[in-house]
């Protein structure tokens, strides 16, 4: 086995009322559980292209990988590190403000903390389909940006790191909320993890 | 001339094991009827261009849609005739065989009627992401199995569905969650074969 599914940094009903326990753990021990699996699944036959190297690295340098592989690693392997990102953002004691050089950065690209926040809530609500809105820093540039992506498309393959992510696959929220998806994204930012995407934020910029 | 929620044949509870009364209540009643609120509300910009067209004729015709508002048709417009369909074919007296000459069209098409069983039910599993496995009637009036993804109607690839399997996560996660192999298997107990022989026999 090449990669390892990460411990989840909190019980399954620490995300109650926003995320509910049962929610949280079929996502984790089966969904993520299982892009985890085939994903070690293809890597085993592939030793050349996955050993030593991260997951994101993987789906950074997508266009190297054989293209016999190509469209399952974007989707097993995009699944497991999309859900490796999305637990580690979410925490018991999120929600509030970002702050530090991330709050100035939000500022700068969008004016308020406000308006990013609303614009990645439109941007996740408007998914058609299974997918992601995204908070992300563009590798070259360092600007912030809001976008989305189909699937399990990471944004690392079109050279963007990911700080927020918000899944809008309807197993993310249907247990709780079925269709009515804007109430789980407004929710989620209850549980953003700020300490977590100020100090990916600040690795970005060292990239 | 607006688009409306067709009428369900059977109670919400009719389809239960296979699907529960619940996610069949949401399923139509929030889902099937946003689809159908919203392709109405797309369609205001541009009214002289639906009218007097069915929904079947709009999506086999995508590229005559008027641009602002494409992407918009084929995306509830789909949603809208692919629950249209899944009702339709769903009966809680279904189950069992197919007969007459679409019993024949399969055998022919697919060597058996446990083997059009299976690719289909593969069909529909390996889907990723949001989408349906249809069994369709194409252009040379043979039988075909296709995926397609979100709500991309087939008729917009010049294929008729007569029998539509829903895969989106909205379809099954109450009761299954992520075992949608379980529903795509329970599924076929509530295939209504008379309505599917009956869009069979009009197609071809
Ligand atoms: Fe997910
Ligand atoms: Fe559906």
């Amino acid at each position: 086995m090449i990669y390892e599914l990460p411990k989840l940094p909190y019980a399954y009903d620490a995300l109650e009322p926003y995320i509910d326990a049962k929610t949280v753990e079929i996502h984790y021990t089966k969904h993520h559980q299982s892009y985890l699996h085939n994903l070690n699944n293809i890597a085993k036959d592939y030793p050349e292209v996955f050993l030593d190297k991260k997951i994101t690295q993987v789906l950074t340098d997508i266009d190297n990988v054989p293209e016999k592989i190509r469209q399952q690693v974007i989707n097993q392997g995009g699944g497991y590190a999309n859900h490796n990102l999305y637990w580690l953002i979410l925490s018991p004691n999120g929600g509030g403000k970002p702050d530090g050089k991330l709050v100035e950065a939000i500022k700068q690209r969008f004016e308020t903390y406000e308006n990013c926040k609303r614009e990645l809530e439109a941007a996740a609500v408007s998914v058609f389909g299974s997918g992601y809105g995204w908070l992300v820093v563009d590798k070259n540039t360092k600007q912030l940006d809001i976008i989305t992506t189909k699937n399990q498309d990471s944004p690392y393959s079109i050279n963007k790191i990911p700080l927020i992510v918000i899944d809008v696959w309807e197993h993310a929220y249907y247990l709780n909320y079925q269709n009515r998806r804007p109430e789980y994204v407004a929710k989620i930012f209850n549980v953003i993890n700020w300490d977590e995407i100020e100090a990916n934020y600040e690795k970005a910029l060292l990239y | 001339m607006k688009f409306e929620l067709p009428k369900l044949l059977y109670d919400y509870n009719a389809l239960e094991p296979s699907i529960d009364a619940l996610t069949v209540e949401i399923h139509y009643d929030r889902h099937h009827r946003g689809y159908a609120n919203k392709l109405n509300e797309a369609l205001e910009k541009h009214p002289e261009f639906a009218e007097g067209k069915t929904i079947e004729a709009i999506l086999s015709d995508v590229n005559s849609i008027p641009e602002d508002i494409r992407q918009a048709v084929i995306n509830t417009g789909g949603g809208y005739a692919n629950h249209n369909l899944y009702w339709a074919i769903l009966s809680p007296n279904g189950g069992g065989l197919p007969k007459g000459e679409l019993l024949a069209a399969i055998t022919k098409t697919f060597g058996s009627f446990p083997e059009f069983k299976t690719e289909l039910t593969k069909k529909a599993n390996s889907v990723f992401g949001s989408g349906w496995a249809f069994l369709v009637v194409n252009k040379n009036k043979a039988l075909e199995i296709v995926a397609s993804a979100n709500q991309n109607s087939p008729l917009s690839d010049g294929k008729t569905p007569i029998l539509g399997i829903d895969v989106w996560e909205h379809a099954y996660y109450l009761n299954y969650q992520n075992k949608r192999p379980d529903y795509v298997t329970a599924i076929w107990n509530i295939i209504n074969w008379d309505e599917v022989e009956r869009l069979y026999n009009e197609t071809v």
